[in-house]
């Protein structure tokens, strides 16, 4: 058979594309003209070239220094709660009910933290962590610790993390709990027949059948930790010092506190570069995988 | 003409932009009279012309800012190191 391609059907796409050239394309047009000049404000603009990207790529620079700075706090926020969002949503995905009223129950409970505004959230656990009326805050001090998340860059960091893993377990754990319910029951039939055990009965099937939704969820969690703005903003404003300073946060400290349009231009170019890579490699590791699966069940 | 001083132009983003457009308005005319199907090349992945011109790109904006950042702000070296890539790009991946 053969089979007729109609393009006709982009026409249906323009208006996304005038909306698009209007919020995103002209815009970063824009920044890209920022990026290569000076501004003294009142719309000047003076040639700068390279400068401000070399300045950027220069650790010993003021403006490099604290790219990479904010850069490695980024990688290292995202590092730490991958590693400790993917492992508990699968264990808490594992451990839900898997019919019954119970099922309901805890759907709407697990949803429950992702329904909340992030700034909401930061507010919550600013209040929640502080050691003076904060509940956690003044338990912990009771308890002996001297636990201060304003003063200490670790407590900082501490409380961001168990925030970040407050708010967004649940969505892995839900993406997880999607891929265990729709392996079919006949694969555990074989592996109860098999006499495997718990443990054979994830590696063999469980996991493999949640690569796909795992993908998502690792894809997801890192561009929103590696986006990560309101939260600490809210809970420690980038503090102490400039410990949980992370690029978002510098950036518009850079770009609309200090007013350096064409700094916070390369930064952010730079910045919207590394994403567009690892978002790439995600998208081709997934589709590559769903091509893979689909060739398998062919 | 609508004013656009507030995007702040210069001749030399004006060109980089050109570029950009002809390529894409290049790669439009070759999808609609040379139409093409996925292959599979180098990094065991399809690709489509549009998907190669993609990984050139973002691949020469890297090439150009690891050019800057540990060799010096004489660029020209490293776009010339862009075009090699992008055609290695286009022809084996």
């Amino acid at each position: 058979m053969i089979k007729i391609v109609n393009n006709k059907a982009w026409f249906l796409v323009l208006p996304v594309f005038a909306v698009v050239a209007f919020s995103v394309v002209l815009p970063l047009m824009t920044v890209v003209n920022y990026s290569v000049q000076d501004s003294f404000g009142n719309n000047q603009f003076f040639w700068n070239g390279v400068g401000w990207f070399q300045d950027l790529l220069d650790p010993s620079k003021e403006l490099g220094g604290r790219f990479f700075d904010s850069l490695w706090r980024n990688l290292l926020f995202s590092g730490i709660i991958l590693a400790i969002e993917i492992p508990l949503g699968i264990a808490i995905a594992l451990a839900m009910p898997r019919e019954g009223w119970s099922v309901a129950l805890s759907l709407v409970l697990m949803a429950l933290p992702l329904l909340i505004p992030w700034n909401v959230v930061g507010t919550i656990w600013q209040v929640f962590a502080r050691s003076d009326i904060g509940l956690l805050g003044w338990a912990v001090n009771n308890l002996g610790i001297d636990y201060n998340y304003t003063g200490h860059t670790l407590d900082a960091w501490i409380t961001l993390v168990v925030m970040d893993v407050w708010h967004w377990t649940s969505l892995v754990a839900l993406l997880c709990y999607a891929g265990l319910k729709s392996i079919p029951d006949a694969y555990y039939q074989a592996a109860r027949i098999d006499g495997a055990s718990r443990w054979a009965v994830f590696r063999t099937i469980q996991l493999p059948k949640m690569r796909r939704v795992l993908l998502i969820a690792v894809l997801l969690r890192f561009m929103d930790s590696f986006m990560i703005y309101t939260e600490p903003f809210v809970l420690t404003g980038g503090g102490p010092g400039n410990a949980t300073t992370f690029l978002s946060i510098d950036l518009v400290k850079l770009a609309l506190g200090q007013f350096d349009l064409g700094k916070a231009a390369a930064m952010s170019l730079v910045y919207n570069l590394i994403i567009l890579a690892v978002c790439w490699v995600f998208y081709t590791v997934m589709t590559s995988a769903d091509a893979k699966a689909e060739r398998v069940e062919a | 003409m609508p004013d656009l001083a507030w995007m702040a132009w210069t001749w030399q983003t004006a060109i980089f932009f050109s570029v950009i457009a002809v390529l894409l308005l290049v790669m439009t005319a070759l999808a609609i009279f040379y139409p093409e199907t996925e292959r599979i090349g180098v990094l065991r992945i399809p690709t489509t012309r549009g998907d190669r011109l993609f990984i050139s790109l973002i691949g020469s904006a890297f090439i150009n800012l690891a050019w800057l950042g540990l060799v010096g702000p004489d660029l020209w070296w490293s776009l010339g190191l862009s075009l090699v890539y992008a055609a290695a790009v286009f022809r084996y991946v």
